[in-house]
């Protein structure tokens, strides 16, 4: 026979999917929250994702290209992703000079320093958030007031969150309704309620993700809420609660991968916010929650197994 | 709902291309090559020698050992010799040659079409000529069929679950043989019943086969104690464990027998090959081969002789398309790529599968993601990733402790992982590598 055969061990097919095709469903999902946005915080949406997704890109081609010396990654959509999460993670009137410093942080930082997509332990956009939120206080707590066809960037008119309003014990004036449909204060992304439960509907229905991480988030605050007399609705729609429990934690690389392990990774970030929300310094804790429980992920990994078949053995 | 195992497991296209094909006969070959070692176990010890004449049916090689196979010739002629032949494997291994004269049956064999439904031998009996006749499982995994009848002491089976579920994509060839040979399936199973003693017998077919499940339905009812269960269309429904677990909702436990879940398995083609040892003395000699691939010209279901070469059966159902990558004996997700078409077919070559470069080709990895599609897809709920990883960090002390000898060998996680990493390559590494280890453990003491 002159014909020139391939052998290789079974299986011998593949489902077609792909890192790319997991990050892009991720991006697609995202699209809805991002409508609110372009609609409520307009031009400095725009100009605060577009800043971000650019530099995350940037510097990920750089560092990998001269520092890892590595084959490029940018194209398997990881970076754009971070890009995207961090921007939805500030508010829209940050300077663009503040944006690159995060995206360096997140992609820098947060994910190159390890190896890069696979081998870091803290969700890159949280890390990249966090360290602005600590450096830059102010800026990334004056957050512009939700306006329909908004114009505005650096000129924004500000106001408060509704979660700051409860800290100091003000009541808050939006209604469910606004909740809902994202007509609130807060960060870029974490507005619209609605358009964030769409994207999780969208990666469900793709098996991009699992129920059990965002569930057991949100009905741990639902339930710690109503324990400690806080309403819990407001808590679920306010802050970057559905944000964070949809799409940070359910990051691939920094959460636990068994069914299990994901559950009680879930109900402890649900019992972190609502803590920090309650009784510690920031009005919004979901970004701790999550970067707390991504550093005990690998512990996760190692004590909670999947169910085994045969674990149990049954008499007769 | 349809019933279905419970851990992990994954939907990849079905492409029964072949599907609805009626059996036909390909021609006898030029020259049979009977392969000695065409079951689980020790090869079997020829009996003949260069220059005998045999007959479609005389015993060509008894079985080795316990756990082994007699095997006959499958044509009538001359042995020409007894050497090595590269077998799916990729290694050598001995075979008998028999030049083809004619087509001359042994006396003994009942060739007429006719059902016979009486039997009235004895359970010992009925394993005597199961034995006799080298029957083995025709599922893929060819483990002889007298041992599995005959459970060890203390063990005893209490139900006899019939696998017709043929969850492999391409493969065609039990879901036409439950078409054509329904009622002859069912006498099979009654006297695999009385062999292992048990009164009860399910036939658990995937439901993406509704007209076998129906013809199944319409003639249970006059044999007593067989019932047919629908299950998801869910990949590996047909592995052993998985399905003994979707019929009766027991796990094997982890390094045990399936008997010690009171059930005793075997295929639908195996337990027509029963009847045909059993009510017309017929040794295993033939079987259904599907022929299958997107390019060929005409995916077929063809009732082939044991030690016809492959590259005749390809010849059959078209040719050799020109975009062949792979040739693959068996489904896509467990069956053996091949080095030669000049291979013969065996007892347990379930399909022939001809693969585009589409399809074959292998992307390049990149790191994990941890996604977790693999450890989701697991039907033995395993971690994939982790043992794929101590396998390539050489940590077989670990490995074992992770469970990887549990692994079936699916292939479930190669396929859906979205980083391309070839995890199964790695697990059977280590797997190797852990059995020699607990091996060595257990001659120690």
């Amino acid at each position: 026979m002159d014909k020139k055969i391939i052998i290789s061990p079974s299986p011998h097919i593949h489902s077609g999917n792909s890192v790319e095709g997991c990050m892009y469903g991720v991006l697609i999902a995202l699209i809805p929250a991002f409508l609110v946005s372009l609609y409520f915080f307009g031009l400095g949406a725009l100009i605060v994702t577009v800043t971000s997704v650019l530099s995350c890109v940037i510097f990920e081609y750089l560092i990998q290209k001269y520092i890892l010396k590595g084959k490029p990654t940018i194209k398997n959509g990881s970076a754009i992703l971070t890009g995207v999460l961090l921007a939805f993670n500030v508010p829209s009137n940050l300077p663009v000079w503040i944006i690159i410093i995060g995206a360096l942080v997140a992609i820098g930082i947060g994910k190159m320093s390890f190896g890069g997509l696979g081998n870091n332990i803290f969700n890159p956009a949280l890390v990249g958030r966090v360290f602005l939120l600590i450096s830059f206080p102010v800026q990334m707590t004056t957050w512009p007031k939700p306006e329909a066809f908004n114009t505005h960037y650096l000129d924004a008119e500000t106001g408060a969150t509704p979660l700051s309003l409860i800290k100091q014990g003000i009541p808050i004036e939006n209604t469910t309704l606004d909740l809902l449909l994202g007509n609130v204060g807060g960060s870029l992304g974490e507005i619209g309620a609605i358009a964030l439960l769409l994207g999780f509907a969208y990666m469900l229905w793709k098996k991009i993700i699992t129920w059990h991480i965002p569930v057991s988030i949100l009905a741990t605050v639902a339930i710690f809420s109503l324990l400690i007399g806080i309403d819990p609705l407001t808590q679920l729609l306010t802050g970057g609660l559905l944000l964070g429990s949809i799409f940070m934690a359910t990051d691939y690389v920094t959460s636990p991968m068994s069914s299990k392990g994901m559950i009680i990774y879930g109900v402890a970030i649900g019992l972190l916010t609502v803590i920090i929300r309650q009784w510690a310094a920031y009005p919004e804790g979901m970004s701790f929650a999550i970067l707390i429980m991504n550093a005990f992920t690998p512990l996760i990994n190692m004590y909670v197994k999947p169910k085994r078949f045969g674990e149990v053995v049954k008499n007769g | 709902m349809l019933k279905s195992f419970r851990i992990g497991g994954i939907h990849p296209p079905e492409n029964k291309l072949s599907a609805g094909k009626p059996v036909q006969s390909v021609a006898l070959p030029k020259q049979a090559i009977i392969l000695l070692g065409q079951h689980i176990g020790a090869p079997a010890q020829a009996v003949v020698n260069k220059g005998d004449s045999v007959k479609v049916g005389t015993l060509l090689a008894k079985a080795g050992g316990f756990v082994s196979a007699n095997i006959h010739s499958s044509v009538s002629g001359t042995v020409a010799k007894i050497d090595q032949i590269t077998d799916v494997s990729g290694y050598k291994r001995p075979a008998i040659f028999i030049d083809v004269e004619g087509d001359e049956w042994e006396e003994s064999i009942d060739r007429s079409s006719t059902l016979i439904k009486e039997c009235n031998l004895s359970d010992k009996e009925i394993i005597q000529r199961i034995s006799d006749c080298g029957i083995v499982g025709l599922g893929g995994a060819t483990f002889p069929t007298q041992v599995k009848l005959s459970p060890p002491p203390g063990m005893k089976a209490s139900i006899l679950i019939i696998n017709g579920v043929e969850c492999e994509p391409y493969l065609t060839s039990d879901h036409q043989l439950m078409m054509e040979k329904t009622e002859e399936i069912l006498v099979g199973i009654t006297i695999l019943k009385k062999a292992i003693g048990v009164d009860r017998a399910v036939i658990g077919i995937e439901n993406n086969k509704k007209d076998a499940i129906a013809k199944m339905q319409g003639l249970v009812s006059s044999y007593p104690g067989i019932t047919v269960c629908p299950l998801k269309v869910k990949y590996p429904q047909g592995g052993e464990k998985q399905l003994i677990d979707a019929i009766i909702r027991r796990q094997v436990p982890s390094g045990g027998l399936p008997i010690a879940t009171g059930a005793v398995v075997q295929n639908v083609g195996t337990a027509f090959a029963v009847y045909e040892a059993v009510q017309k003395n017929k040794p295993l000699f033939e079987r259904i081969v599907t022929v299958t691939g997107k390019s060929l010209k005409s995916p077929s279901n063809f009732l082939v002789r044991i030690g016809t070469p492959i590259g005749q059966l390809i010849e059959a159902a078209g040719g050799m398309p020109e975009d062949t990558e792979k040739i693959i004996s068996g489904g896509p997700m467990m069956g053996k790529a091949i080095v030669s078409t000049e291979i013969p077919t065996t007892k347990g070559c379930s399909g022939v599968l001809l693969i585009r470069n589409l399809e074959s080709a292998r992307e390049e990895m990149s790191p994990c993601i941890r996604c977790a599609k693999c450890v989701s897809a697991c039907p033995m709920g395993l971690e994939p990733n982790l043992l794929a990883k101590l396998s390539t960090f050489s940590n077989w002390e670990k490995c074992e402790h992770e469970h990887i000898m549990d692994c079936i060998e699916c292939g479930s996680c190669s396929y859906t992982c979205p980083a391309h990493r070839p995890l199964l390559d790695f697990i059977r590494l280590g797997k190797g590598k852990v059995g020699n280890i607990i091996r060595s453990r257990a001659a120690k003491k």
